[in-house]
């Protein structure tokens, strides 16, 4: 299976360690994992600051770098939900583009989501010892219905113990530019996140999209809280969760 | 009522700052509305409440397509059952209809029931202001009207106060020994409402639909206060807006499956009342005259743009009982009448783009509104939707264009962004120090006002991966 894997700009930019665990992950269900070299962001800030030409310019840019892989996979619910069921609204006015724009669309997958149901990834390469609570991302559990898959891949790792925090699919308050725009009402969502998490008595939570794993974390140490570590997904279950 | 939304960010800074709002507002989130609507889909069952969903969006749909004819069906029906059907194209028009109609009457006390579009007219002070003295009987407007504040909720509009500030409002008017005990201060209240249902000669309710077949108008309501209204004084007027008809009694039975699920979670509410006409020979109660003053108040300006899905809206309130921004805020920081996502939409639409620039952008897009609404109105998009507008219209800040436009180039060309990135990364990371965070992010001071931002590790995914690949 040829997967061209979209790393997403946060990735790259902020956690470089997430894509390589993604390609671990990848090349662990057997796929021969593709990275163009070329690629840079999804177009998510201009098409929700109403800057719909800049979206689909990008939109066009990440169609030509992904059409002719298999799958395209992102280690973001966010980034994917934006390509599957957003690009295609983008050409309402071109039908031949948007006819190709779909095509790529029903083979996007969130990477949890796609080792899970898609390559059925058979064995989990990585250990992690302790208890972790999920936080479910807006876009991947509400585009795109990401819930079960990652906890059932994580459900397979002997030394993990998942507990539930309270409200588990409420929004931490990132938002993309929301979080810059409105600061303060960003922070005191995430405030009560944060809360939350505590509460549910884990060493770490994991999550899967890079825009809520810098909120949580940024909020986390400003309360003080120094040792509820915050990880993605992908690194937990690539066993790179040292961090 | 006065439009404030140009001032959500002051008014929302001031609403994290108050401390007893702040507890009111945890109290509403953990275990207020939502939870009560969660159980009640569960018990309809989750399929089957999809389907009514479903068949609630095509209901309002149908209606508004056919707006214009349903509208002058429903003036036909009314009519000939003795009512009359007024129409005012602005708020200021729907109050000076009331207005006269007190005159024509002789009116001098109003008692009324929920009705947000006599917000939308500032219809209380109007009244006041003419010598007719206008009583609210909801028992959240009760307090709010006390209190001399707007409304905060749709239909909970009271839900920012404590029960400790409504026993001290209620001591302080009723001039009774201060009670805490909940039962206790409704029964409190209810005896001091009584004596207003009597008195009254005018009762103003609003309408949560129009149905055109009958000519009917509906109100749904847990106190028993809007049967009051709009049976003992010998006057009702029913105010609302021109987008709440539909067709038939059929679908008025459909969207009353979806309505109080969705608002506070009951199969039905406590009272359902649908008014058709007056008092006629040998009817034992009603009003003698009988009015509908129907608003338009720019919602004909929302038909057959791409806009019209807000329209659907039967105002249960299920968006900002599941808005992480209004369960933060509150509902005054939105400044009018309409809070949460749902007056995201319909603020910006009814006053101007112009006067409230930031409600659209005020939502982190999470569309848990857009899930629970009953009618499943796209509310992201709507919201995304008007941030276009406002960016066609050239609302926004010149500082956000400019980084937004130079975002979007250097991602269009690669090798810029590769160089840009690289410098970020080392940048960021330099900042970040041994603690690996930043205190105050340069260009970005709204994200550290209230959290830390952790460094990046310090290369880009792209230089590892190309050196990965070389070695």
């Amino acid at each position: 299976m040829r997967v061209g894997l979209f790393v997403t700009c946060l990735v790259d930019l902020m956690r470089p360690s997430v894509g390589f665990a993604a390609i671990e992950l990848l090349e662990a269900a057997g796929c021969a994992v593709y990275v163009p070299p070329t690629q840079t962001c999804c177009g998510q800030p201009g098409y929700n600051s109403g800057d719909r030409a800049a979206a689909r310019a990008l939109a066009e840019k990440v169609l030509a770098e992904f059409e002719d892989c298999e799958y395209l996979v992102a280690p973001s619910g966010s980034c994917a939900g934006m390509i599957k069921t957003h690009y295609p609204e983008l050409f309402d006015d071109a039908p031949a583009l948007r006819a190709r724009v779909e095509r790529l669309a029903a083979r996007v997958h969130e990477l949890t989501d796609f080792l899970a149901n898609v390559a059925r990834l058979a064995r989990v390469p990585g250990g992690f010892r302790g208890r972790i609570t999920y936080h479910d991302s807006c876009s991947g559990l509400r585009e795109l219905g990401v819930k079960g898959q990652p906890r059932a891949l994580l459900a397979r790792m002997p030394g993990l113990e998942l507990v539930e925090m309270g409200d588990c699919e409420q929004c931490c308050g990132f938002g993309g530019t929301f979080s810059v725009k409105f600061g303060e009402i960003s922070g005191a969502i995430a405030e009560r996140k944060c809360r939350a998490i505590e509460a549910s008595g884990a060493d770490a939570v994991v999550l899967g999209d890079l825009g809520c794993m810098l909120n949580i974390e940024g909020r986390l140490r400003r309360r003080g809280n120094e040792t509820t570590k915050v990880l993605h997904v992908a690194e937990v279950l690539a066993g790179k969760s040292g961090r | 009522m006065q439009v404030q939304s140009l001032h959500f960010k002051r008014r929302a800074h001031e609403a994290l700052g108050n401390a007893t709002l702040q507890s009111n507002l945890e109290k509403f989130g953990a275990g207020g509305l939502a939870l009560l609507r969660a159980r009640a889909v569960e018990a309809y069952g989750r399929d089957a409440f999809e389907r009514l969903r479903d068949a609630g969006a095509e209901i309002r749909d149908r209606s508004l397509a056919d707006l214009d004819t349903l509208i002058e069906r429903f003036e036909r029906e009314a009519t000939a059952r003795g009512a009359t059907v007024l129409f005012a194209r602005t708020g200021e028009e729907a109050r000076d209809l009331v207005l006269e109609i007190c005159r024509r009457h002789r009116l001098t006390k109003a008692v009324k029931s929920k009705s947000m579009l006599s917000e939308e007219a500032g219809l209380n002070e109007a009244l006041a202001a003419a010598g007719v003295t206008p009583v609210e009987t909801d028992l959240g407007e009760y307090i709010i009207q006390l209190a001399h504040e707007a409304p905060s909720h749709i239909i909970a509009p009271a839900v920012h106060k404590s029960k400790d500030e409504v026993a001290d409002l209620f001591a302080s008017t009723h001039a009774k020994p201060r009670k805490t005990d909940i039962p206790a201060m409704t029964r409190e209240a209810r005896e001091a409402l009584r004596a207003h249902f009597l008195e009254a000669d005018l009762g103003i309710s609003g309408g949560n639909f129009l149905v055109a077949e009958t000519g009917s108008g509906a109100i749904v309501t847990n106190e028993g206060n809007g049967r009051m209204v709009t049976t003992l004084p010998r006057v009702h007027v029913c105010i609302t807006g021109i987008e709440k008809v539909i067709p038939t009694l059929e679908d008025f039975a459909t969207l009353m499956r979806l309505l109080p699920r969705s608002a506070t979670g009951q199969p039905i509410s406590n009272y359902v009342s649908l008014f058709t006409g007056p008092k006629r020979p040998g009817d034992r109660d009603g009003p003698e005259h009988m009015y509908f003053v129907l608003v338009d108040g720019g919602r004909t300006n929302l038909v057959g743009t791409d806009m019209e899905e807000m329209l659907r809206c039967i105002r249960c309130g299920a968006c900002m009982n599941h808005c992480p921004v209004y369960k933060t805020v509150g509902g005054h920081a939105y400044g009018w009448v309409y809070p949460g996502p749902m007056g995201s939409v319909l603020t910006p639409a009814y006053v101007g783009l112009e006067n409230a620039l930031d409600l659209p952008h005020a939502s982190t897009l999470c569309n848990q509104c857009g899930v629970v609404c009953p009618v499943k109105i796209p509310l992201p998009e709507l919201l995304r939707k008007l941030r276009e507008k406002q960016v066609d219209r050239g609302l926004r800040p010149w500082t956000e264009r400019a980084g937004l436009r130079l975002w979007a180039w250097a991602a269009l060309h690669p090798r810029v962004y590769a160089f840009g990135t690289w410098w970020a990364a080392r940048y960021l990371r330099f900042m970040g120090g041994g603690a690996k965070r930043i205190r105050k992010l340069p260009f970005a001071g709204g994200w550290t006002v209230s959290r830390d931002f952790p460094a990046p590790e310090g290369k880009t995914f792209r230089e590892l991966y190309r050196k990965r690949r070389g070695a």
